[in-house]
């Protein structure tokens, strides 16, 4: 009775502590506020809603059957399938689902001030990113290990299957044109960046060779070779940015561009082994080190944040990005909060490891937890920078101004007070020649992480290389996701003009692989090339794109979950995917709405092209307005296949619950598992 | 001071399966080889083909 009492006491203090905390961060007005209220806040609320809904989700919803064999034991074959220990898994999914976005996102939506994007951060993450990682997991854990697409065209039907694959590939090319756009935005005229990160091809191609000649099968040691020598590439790059040599390695966002998208189509031809696979490891490797350095830091040295609660930018007329706080908020935060990118790893490798169905609950929830921590540790980097230091950074030429001085007068005269002599002094500590217009996410979040570690590691002396390192550290995350993801497109584009003619299909057949990994960066190539041609920035038209088909994939992955639900009978708890489900559709759409429709054209594709249109400028004009109306046809059908997805839903869910359709059970057959019995 | 040993035996585990040494390890097992450059080769060669097909999450 004592221990149950302590118990109930314990999670009541925790409970408690959370509400005060999230009660201060949302109330506190027109006063600067310690960023380990952001930090308790969530970690209670991660720790409440893993104790308590996920735990209902597992027994009511989900019945989780520790006796039934998964297909890790079924089908072990000691390569795809192996029965994994669960923290183990744990380590495996988190490292898979994080990446750039939890750090971007936050940073881009911190220009509406700490506190919406804080609460969607974990509110979305605990009733929706983890639930909807959880089920999906689970659901793939029952049905062998099926991926969303082959799982969407059983449950839902043949056109959920065609959309999820379109979903797919369209999500693969708007990411792969907006992380892009991230890393040219980061790197032009830095010579110090640029260097870094080229060099972390030799890098990667070393470890590579030494993995595969010197030292086989020493990934943990060749990946700390790599980590080490990338730590001397930073130090090497001060050097080269301060010598003859920096005009080698300065570079316009034009030729960045082209750069990228040679390397792009380079990485997808060249054997795995060589480039992908090491720069994998080396930048799982420098990921975790750094998401762990980054919390230690934040709860070592305290930070207070400089932004306001509110900024006057949630009516929309934000210079990071144009429109209002409801949807854009929920759009451009997904990753840390919804990504439907995550129910792809969590019906790919992941499945097939998971040891007991009751762990599906810890590696599900708690990994999509941990990644919601991550961005809100992005929030904060992001809002310890004085307001006027943060958007003279993340603010567009377009928007405040060509020159330092427009910029910095631009910027004051919104209430947030800046000089150029500031920002000069700041470049200057961080090693760069400006910080004007460095729109994209990544220069904020590498400023504001330097500011948090020059707090107590060595000073403004040390800032510069804490800057270069955290660039160094998201590009090297971007170009995996461009491999990795130029790669997965190929194979899905080859799959798909295999039913047309054969040949194409074969994954081995070279004229193939040029002609698809062409096609695939052609297609992120252009959206990254009308990024940077782009006068507001291209962030503030791609970001958004990809937050709605991110979104928009989450959607059809909660259909595909709900559809699941009600088949199996438990229409009672039917509210817990269905319930985040309704708030994509609301913020998905809406948004869409908006960014196709919307008379601002700075929010409205068509209305932006109709203002170019009726400039009559000459040059660029033509392609501006061909872009935005290609931006709007995008998102157009995007929606229209998500709403044939719902429609095809709501019409098998009609027909279930009318009796006219038997629910077919699409679950592998229970086998008893040989493994010990664990209480849920 | 079991405990802490155990917890950092999971740990070096996780990253042995993270950064796949322990798959090349079931791989020498199940193919009942020792490790060798021609053993990684083959091992490198099953493996990337799942590799290769694995997205990498935004």
């Amino acid at each position: 009775m004592n221990r149950s009492f302590l118990r109930t006491l314990l999670w009541i203090c925790i409970a408690g502590l959370g509400a005060f905390s999230l009660a201060t961060i949302a109330l506190r007005r027109g006063e600067s506020i310690n960023a380990l209220w952001l930090i308790l806040a969530a970690l209670c609320s991660y720790a409440v809603g893993y104790r308590f809904y996920s735990k209902f989700v597992s027994t009511k919803l989900l019945l989780l059957d520790s006796s039934r064999a998964t297909p890790a034991e079924r089908l072990d074959n000691g390569r795809d399938f192996v029965p994994t220990n669960k923290w183990v898994v744990f380590g495996h999914h988190f490292a898979a689902i994080a990446g750039p976005g939890p750090l971007v996102g936050p940073v881009l939506a911190a220009q509406f001030g700490y506190l919406p994007g804080t609460i969607w951060i974990i509110v979305g993450a605990v009733l929706g990113g983890c639930v909807q990682d959880f089920v999906i997991l689970l659901f793939s854990v029952r049905r062998d290990g099926k991926s969303l697409t082959e799982m969407a065209r059983e449950e839902v039907g043949r056109v959920g299957g065609i959309v999820a694959f379109i979903a797919v590939m369209a999500i693969i090319v708007i990411l792969l044109g907006a992380v892009a756009l991230i890393v040219v935005n980061a790197l032009k005229g830095s010579p110090w960046g640029t260097f870094t990160i080229a060099a972390t091809i030799p890098i990667a191609i070393l470890m590579g060779v030494y993995l595969r000649h010197l030292r086989p099968g020493k990934v943990l040691e060749t990946s700390a070779l790599g980590f080490a020598l990338v730590l001397l590439a930073i130090f090497g790059g001060q050097w080269v940015a301060h010598s003859a040599y920096a005009n080698w390695f300065t570079f316009s966002a034009p030729v960045l561009a082209v750069a990228i998208i040679v390397y792009g189509f380079s990485a997808s031809a060249l054997p795995v082994w060589l480039l992908l696979a090491p720069r994998d490891y080396l930048s799982t490797f420098v990921k975790l080190g750094t998401i762990c350095i980054l919390a230690v830091g934040i709860v070592a040295l305290r930070p207070t944040l400089h932004m306001p609660a509110l900024t006057r930018f949630i009516d929309g007329s934000g210079p990071v990005f144009a429109g209002s706080i409801f949807p854009f908020a929920f759009i451009t935060i997904a990753c840390g909060a919804v990504s439907g990118f995550h129910a792809l790893i969590s019906s790919g490798t992941t499945p097939k490891l998971i040891q007991r169905e009751t762990e599906t609950r810890m590696v599900g929830y708690g990994s999509m937890l941990a990644e919601s921590s991550v961005a809100v540790m992005a929030m904060i980097a992001a809002c310890v920078l004085d307001p006027g230091v943060y958007f003279a950074i993340n603010a567009p030429a377009g928007v405040v101004g060509a020159t330092p001085a427009a910029a910095a007068q631009t910027i004051s005269s919104w209430g947030f007070p800046v000089t150029a002599d500031q920002m000069a002094t700041l470049a200057r500590h961080v090693g760069e020649q400006t910080l004007f217009n460095r729109t994209g996410g990544a220069p904020a979040f590498a400023v504001g992480m330097a500011h948090i570690f020059s707090g107590s590691l060595g000073g403004t002396a040390l800032m510069a290389i804490w800057y270069h390192f955290a660039i160094m550290f998201e590009a090297l995350f971007i170009l995996t996701v461009l491999d990795a993801g130029t790669r997965v497109g190929r194979f899905m584009l080859q799959d798909g003009l295999g039913h047309i003619w054969k040949p194409l299909g074969r994954t081995s057949w070279y004229p193939s692989i040029i002609v698809t990994s062409a096609v695939v960066v052609a297609m992120w190539g252009y959206f990254l090339w009308a990024g940077i041609r782009d006068p507001l920035g291209g962030i503030n038209t791609m970001w958004p794109l990809f937050g709605i088909s991110n979104q928009l994939l989450a959607t059809v992955a909660l259909c595909v979950a709900t559809t699941i639900v009600v088949k199996s009978g438990r229409l009672k708890y039917v509210f817990v995917t269905l319930m985040p489900l309704c708030w994509l559709v609301a913020v998905t759409f809406s948004a869409s709405y908006e960014k196709v429709f919307n008379s601002n054209p700075r929010i409205g594709f068509l209305a932006h092209a109709a203002q170019l249109s009726a400039s009559g400028k000459a040059g660029d004009t033509a392609r501006l307005i061909f872009n935005d109306r290609l931006d709007a046809g995008v998102t157009v059908v995007l929606v229209v296949l998500v709403v044939m997805v719902l429609v095809e839903s709501f019409t098998e869910w009609v027909r279930v619950l009318s009796g006219r359709k038997q629910p077919l059970a699409t679950e592998t057959p229970f086998v008893r598992s040989k493994f010990a019995q664990e209480e849920i | 001071m079991r405990r802490l040993k155990s917890a950092w035996k999971t740990f070096l585990h996780t990253l042995r399966e993270i950064f796949d040494e322990n798959a090349y390890s079931r791989f020498l097992a199940h193919h009942e080889m020792t490790s060798s450059r021609e053993a990684y080769a083959q091992y490198l060669r099953e493996s990337n083909l799942n590799r290769e097909r694995r997205p990498r999450c935004c």
